[in-house]
């Protein structure tokens, strides 16, 4: 069985930040594997380690400067990886799901893979519909909001889906399928040493529109990011200042005023 | 071509919040639009459904009697005959689970785009405005768009729709093609049980990512004991096993309101603050003063809690 998973460097933020039009400053931005498709990762690697799965490749939507990020996932034992990047996405603020789900259904259709892992959504944009996009674009069936796989698989795969509430869907799934997987579903590992310096040697295609068989419109996005700020805070909180034995001594008086521990 | 079309969503026999939520929603934007507002109710009782999704500014509701529980391969054919058949602007959908189990299917079907996780909408008829979030909620933004759009709506933004409408139910039957369902729904399992219930406690000690180590955790432990409090963790705590489900506060773990929710640690996403914002009285501890968490805080502490909890707890003892 060969799983492909598709993965992104995802732009994290620290506590003070600045805009620069509808863009972070490059300066405030800091990037990351996807939290969700470490977890997605981990999960295809593991079914390889369980003789399930042949194959792992890890598909990524990036310029050249993420591969260090993406060969994250090489290290942690995907086989071989591409990355698909064109001067028509470069130009787009905001890749929406539509133009994700065009480049990310090529690689599917050209790779064919039994199962494709996503992460439930990323932790950017988060706009948690590609995984399910893509594979209504192909012909797959999914499921959203995986988290737990049952390590047998025949025609189709058994799962659960974490719904709200503390419930669990129990669900079967035919494949080929895309799955969306959920952070929890496992413990991702930090990558050795060793699958660093593997990584280094795997390989990382790199397609670009054309070799996909994509026209330059059809990833054109139909959403325009028009303004981006920081949310006003609607808080009347209350802050207490000083050191951390003041601060602890005045949440102290409001705990006894409230009754508690007593 | 102005007309909302709202999705309702339920289950195990019940219509959950939301769909009012999104029904508010809708209302809304057909106000805008100028148009009606339509429901659809699928799988399930559907005629009880439609009753409780008959509010106040629903013109029609429609209902298909196909299934029991939410099947992604029915919901995904129906929504796109029926918007085939009624021609909105605006397709909303609940930004659930379940919701993002079919609506991008169905975006994608009718070629149309799809927006998010959305907590405001404008639209003059023509043009939609949505806002939404990026960055773990330290930004927010608009993004615009033409034309027909498949939208889902976030939970609690907007109050649920009451009263009761006059709309016209209609029952409407598309052509379900069975060899497309590939999944198949076997059952439901409560997860979040076990032997202590945070939606009892009255004090709350909540943990977050912010403890970094699970060995941590036992200053956490220790000022719940000192307190006489039960502890909560947030979802990366539980992701990490260092607690279990039950313990978990938020979206998919538990809805709390305790006298007095004690969050350490926890920056405030969306999904958490949805399980703890009916707490009578908040406090956060956490290093960053624009955590999320500090909208809703009643009452916080800016500075590290692996200075504050051994001191409150030193109080206590």
């Amino acid at each position: 069985m060969k799983i492909l998973v598709t993965v992104k460097e995802v732009g994290t933020v620290e506590d003070e930040f600045d805009i620069e039009g509808t863009t972070i400053a490059d300066r405030s931005l800091n990037v990351d594997l996807n939290e969700w498709d470490d977890y997605a990762i981990e999960e295809a690697v593991q079914l390889q380690e369980a003789g399930i799965a042949d194959e792992v490749v890890a598909v990524t939507i990036g310029p050249e400067d993420c591969e260090q990020t993406i060969r994250q996932a090489l290290a942690k034992g995907a086989d071989r990886a591409i990355r698909v990047w064109d001067d028509a996405i470069a130009d787009s603020d905001l890749l929406d799901v539509g133009a994700k789900t065009e480049i990310l259904g090529a690689v599917v259709e050209d790779e064919a893979p039994d199962l494709v892992l996503t992460g439930v959504q990323a932790d950017d944009d988060s706009f948690g519909a590609t995984g399910v996009s893509v594979a209504d674009a192909v012909g797959y069936e999914w499921a959203a909001v995986v988290n737990h796989l049952e390590r047998e698989f025949d025609d189709a795969v058994s799962l659960r889906r974490e719904l709200e509430g503390g419930v669990e869907e129990l669900t079967t799934v035919e494949l080929p399928a895309v799955l969306t997987i959920q952070t929890g579903i496992n413990e991702p590992r930090y990558a050795s040493l060793r699958g660093i310096r593997q990584a280094q040697r795997k390989e990382l295609a790199v397609a670009d529109l054309a070799e996909l068989g994509i026209d330059e419109d059809t990833v054109e996005p139909t959403l325009e990011l028009t303004e981006m700020y920081e949310p006003e805070s609607e808080s009347d909180v209350t802050v207490w200042e000083g050191g951390a034995d003041d601060t602890a001594s005045e949440l102290a008086a409001l705990l006894r005023e409230k009754g508690v521990a007593q | 071509m102005t007309d909302v079309l709202v999705v309702a969503e339920h289950r195990r026999g019940e219509v959950r919040d939301a769909s009012y939520e999104v029904i508010t929603a809708g209302r809304e934007l057909a106000a805008e639009t100028g148009g009606e507002l339509h429901v659809a109710v699928i799988s399930g009782t559907v005629d009880g459904f439609a009753e409780k999704c008959n509010r106040d500014g629903v013109d029609a509701v429609h209902t298909v009697d196909h299934g029991e529980e939410f099947n992604h391969g029915v919901y995904s054919q129906t929504v796109t005959k029926l918007f085939d058949e009624l021609a909105p602007q605006y397709v909303l959908v609940p930004n659930s689970v379940n919701g993002l189990d079919y609506a991008p299917a169905v975006a994608n079907r009718l070629g149309l785009p799809i927006v998010t996780d959305t907590i405001d909408l404008e639209s003059d008829g023509d043009a939609l405005t949505a806002t939404r979030e990026m960055y773990g909620g330290k930004v927010e933004t608009t993004v615009a768009l033409e034309g027909e759009a498949v939208v889902t709506i976030r939970g609690a933004e907007w109050p649920a729709a009451e009263g009761t409408g006059d709309a016209t139910v209609e029952s409407f039957d598309p052509e379900i093609d069975e060899s497309a369902l590939g999944s198949n729904v076997t059952g439901f399992e409560e997860v979040a049980g076990g032997d202590v219930d945070i939606s009892d406690a009255e004090v709350l000690v909540s943990v977050g990512r912010g403890i970094d180590e699970e060995e941590n955790l036992e200053i956490i432990r220790d000022l719940a004991d000192a307190l006489g409090a039960t502890v909560s963790s947030s979802r990366p705590i539980v992701d990490n096993g260092w607690l279990p489900k039950n313990r978990q506060v938020g979206q998919s773990g538990k809805v709390v309101t305790p006298d007095v929710y004690i969050a350490i640690g926890i920056s405030g996403a969306v999904q958490h603050v949805a399980g703890m914002k009916g707490s009578d009285t908040i406090v956060a501890i956490n290093t960053d003063p624009n955590a999320p968490i500090m909208d809703i805080a009643d009452y916080a502490i800016h500075d590290d809690l692996f200075d504050v909890v051994p001191a409150l707890t030193a109080e206590f003892q």
